[in-house]
């Protein structure tokens, strides 16, 4: 039972990861590694960012 | 002469306080050597199978073939060209550097530049690359028979679609991820760069249509698709506002909701349509759903991505990772039997009904997505490179990913040749030669002398009644056929005979979702290369945030597709019939132009004896892409030349001729006389321009070949301090050398990127 319930978590972690759902860990991981001088951004201003970034920076997809 | 001179410079800068970020070149080369009799027995094994299983499918002559040897033959063929094919490119051509860093590590920035774990960045990169594409084509191409479709989704895959991927992929991480566009104008010079920049954005534009027109046909004259498709605006429109100010970040949560509000759609579709008001409010017409879908196009194109875009992304990634998933698994299960021949009456004409053109060059035209397909150098080029944790994962993403494309374009064209052969062609030839009821439909098929087809109005109704439409007749465009062949399988599997109007539904549902999302994000694409062309001559227009600049420029880009698909929709021709071979004629035209690209990359490489790797594919898809282009403007068969067929019309109406072929009225031929030579212009234009970048690279090429090499544009090298495996499973040095890695305190391997 325990390894199909990993298994199941593992994928749906996997699945997370694919979507991006775990951009703003990533971010904050990134900000601590490389120190900046003011704060992180907060969840919230990451995500506006993230999105607003993409309306400036147009990326395809496949036919 | 390029990257050798660095190597010495870049042991040097190695940070001795880590671990080696590579594993030892001998240590690699003794391990991909060592042949232990394990190895070679598995090899032996995979080679057997695939042997057989194309022996089954090429050679033997039975009444049926069972589709389990499709999956046989196309699995077998990539593990061999990707393990022996890719790693010659890898280790003659490429030869990564794992000492190197790539983008994702000397321009991490948290946000575009960020190190992902190989096998989620895998599924990224294939979410990216496939579409509705590898679902369409391979359906179209059926018309043929089986095998030759089957023969260039496989060998063209391993030769040069994968191929193209691969070295784009290598070619942009090399360079900070730049575009396809960029790296012309570098290596190409002004006027190569500039034609295929050009290309690139009518290319672009003829595939949108193109795809709109698959979905204008998939929802026509069909109130549940109508309602179920409909219902994915609100409900990504849900899922945006969700995502901005209730739970920011919570993307699982909202897709998962998402995911099941679609199916709510899609069930309450029927309900809906069932009812009196439902069918008379949701059955439009196509030239009414073309409008919806040119005004969708320019209000999602200008709408911020939180609210439309990224939602329909997230809920579309879901779909297709899931369908994929299922479909590969229903197949196996069920392993339906193929009735269709392995070459049908018409792979040796040029008249068929589904589309028009001999099998050489039109075939490899037909199928571009799934075996080589030059949109994915758009993909390759950008994104992906800028999340790449190390240079030797390339192979795996690039080349990898392709394959799984290709498998997906296997399984599409098994879902559609394991329904009747009557029913495919009653679905798949235009209106003007089914005339639109069962009982035309069927006696126009039984007059085709297909072998073994015998179809009756009744099956065609109760194929309709089964999926839940009015009819099937005519329904062309690749979607609706292979909907009726997913529920004709996954029926066997989930569900039985009851739930195939609930499959039917889904499989156009989710084709919708991709090619929408397409849509959408190439308006957008298309509208910022526009911008920025525009650009250099009123700098204003540069400027991504000025309102009436964008909205302009969108509005300009959805009026040039939107023109085609109406061009398309009422065509009295048939507007697939004509169109489609433009679409891959385009697609592959822009193949030629990527891997021209990468053949001048390569030269100035100074890699001459592995150039062939490159002037194979490009060979093919030049020859291929250019003699179809050539049939389509040439040719003085009407349906097959655009021009042949303008002058044909042409003539019929200064002979005073009020009907002429398909064509029942004079507004109907002067639409054809229009459309024909719209379409034999673009023909023109495309192949001009692609021959000029083909000319330029070979140039470049040449010119680097008689100088032994060329300058070279690849960012200077950065020694990495990450280390993380190749492939998908990890090797006995990789596995030590990363042991070495995890044995470090915490705050040395910082930089390690995130394991899902």
């Amino acid at each position: 039972m325990n390894t199909v319930v990993r298994g199941l978590r593992g994928f749906a972690a996997y699945m997370g990861s694919l979507m991006g759902a775990d951009a703003y860990r990533k971010y904050l991981e990134h900000f601590e590694t490389t120190g900046h001088s003011g704060p992180a951004m907060t969840e919230r201003e990451f995500w506006r960012d993230r999105m607003d970034r993409q309306d400036s920076n147009p990326q395809g997809r496949c036919c | 002469m390029g990257k050798i001179s660095d190597q010495s410079k870049l042991a040097e800068g190695l940070d001795p306080t880590l671990p080696p970020p590579a594993v030892e070149d001998s240590v690699r080369e003794a391990e991909e050597r060592k042949w232990t009799p394990f190895k070679i027995g598995l090899w032996i094994a995979i080679s057997l199978l695939g042997a057989v299983a194309w022996f089954m499918l090429a050679l033997v002559r039975g009444e049926t073939v069972n589709a389990i040897w499709f999956v046989f033959a196309a699995v077998c063929t990539y593990l061999i060209g990707y393990r022996f094919y890719s790693k010659v490119i890898e280790r003659y051509l490429l030869k990564p550097d794992d000492r190197r860093a790539t983008p994702a590590e000397y321009k991490a920035d948290g946000k575009d530049y960020v190190r992902t774990d190989r096998n989620v960045l895998f599924g990224h990169h294939f979410a990216a690359i496939a579409g509705a594409g590898p679902l369409v084509g391979p359906v179209i191409a059926a018309q043929m028979g089986y095998l030759p479709g089957t023969i260039w989704i496989i060998i063209g895959v391993v030769l040069a679609g994968a191929v193209q991927d691969y070295l784009v992929m290598f070619f942009s991480m090399r360079r900070g991820g730049r575009s396809l566009g960029q790296m012309a104008r570098e290596e190409l010079g002004v006027i190569g760069g500039t034609a295929a920049l050009v290309a690139t954005l009518l290319i672009m534009i003829i595939i949108v249509a193109i795809l709109a027109l698959v979905v204008v046909n998939a929802l026509g004259e069909s109130p549940w698709g109508v309602f179920s498709v409909g219902m994915t605006i609100p409900i990504a429109l849900f899922m945006g506002v969700y995502l901005r100010f209730i739970r920011p970040g919570k993307v699982m949560e909202v897709s998962i909701i998402g995911f099941v509000l679609l199916m709510a759609a899609i069930i309450g579709g029927g309900a809906v349509a069932g009812t009196e008001w439902g069918a008379a409010f949701f059955h439009l017409d196509k030239v009414t759903i073309a409008w919806g879908i040119i005004i969708y196009g320019f209000i999602a194109a200008i709408l911020p991505v939180w609210l439309l875009l990224a939602p329909r992304d997230y809920l579309s990634t879901f779909m297709k990772i899931g369908v994929i998933v299922m479909l590969a698994l229903a197949i196996i299960v069920v392993r339906p039997e193929i009735t269709v021949p392995a070459f049908s009456e018409f792979a040796g004409r040029e008249n068929g009904p589904v589309f028009s053109g001999a099998l050489f060059p039109f075939l490899f035209v037909t199928i571009a997505c799934g075996a080589l397909s030059g949109f994915h150098a758009l993909i390759s080029s950008g994104t992906t490179p800028k999340l790449i944790e190390k240079e030797r994962q390339t192979r795996f993403i690039g080349y990898g990913g392709m394959l799984m494309e290709s498998f997906v374009a296997i399984m599409a064209l098994v879902a559609a040749i394991s329904i009747d052969r009557g029913i495919y062609f009653a679905m798949n030839a235009p209106l003007a030669l089914t005339g639109g009821t069962v009982e035309s439909a069927a006696q126009w098929v039984n007059s085709l002398g297909l072998a073994n087809v015998n179809i009756t109005p009744d099956v065609l109704a109760q194929t309709a009644k089964d999926v839940g439409e009015e009819s099937i007749i005519s329904r062309s465009g690749g979607a609706p056929t292979l909907a009726v062949g997913l529920a004709h399988i996954m029926q066997q599997f989930i569900g039985g005979p009851g739930m195939m109007a609930f499959w039917y539904h889904f499989a156009i549902m989710f084709e919708a979702l991709f090619i929408l999302t397409a849509v959408d994000a190439g308006t957008r694409v298309a509208r910022f290369m526009l911008q920025d062309s525009i650009g250099n001559f009123i700098p204003k227009f540069k400027e991504a945030s000025w309102r009436p600049g964008a909205w302009l420029c969108t509005a300009i880009m959805v009026a040039a597709w939107g023109a085609v698909l109406i061009m398309g929709v009422t065509d009295p021709l048939g507007g697939i019939n004509t169109l489609f071979p433009l679409f891959g004629i385009a697609n592959q035209l822009l193949a030629a132009i990527a891997l021209a690209v990468c053949l001048a990359i390569t030269a100035k490489r100074g890699v001459f004896k592995w150039l062939w790797i490159v002037a194979v594919p490009l060979a093919f898809a030049a020859v291929v892409t250019i003699t179809a282009s050539f049939h389509k403007i040439f040719s003085p068969v009407p349906a097959v030349g655009y021009f042949a067929n303008n002058q044909a019309f042409s003539k019929a109406l200064a002979d005073g001729k009020t009907e002429f072929g398909t064509a029942k009225t004079v507004a109907a031929m002067e639409a054809v006389v229009r459309n024909t030579m719209i379409q034999g212009v673009l023909s023109v234009i495309f192949v001009t321009l692609s021959i000029i970048v083909i000319v330029a690279a070979l140039l470049a090429t040449i010119k680097a070949i008689r100088a032994g090499g060329g300058q070279d544009h690849e960012d200077p090298p950065v020694p990495s301090k990450v280390y993380a495996p190749a492939g998908l499973f990890p090797t006995t040095a990789e596995k030590k050398l990363l042991a070495e890695w995890n044995a470090l305190p915490a705050e040395k391997r910082t930089q390690k990127a995130s394991h899902h």
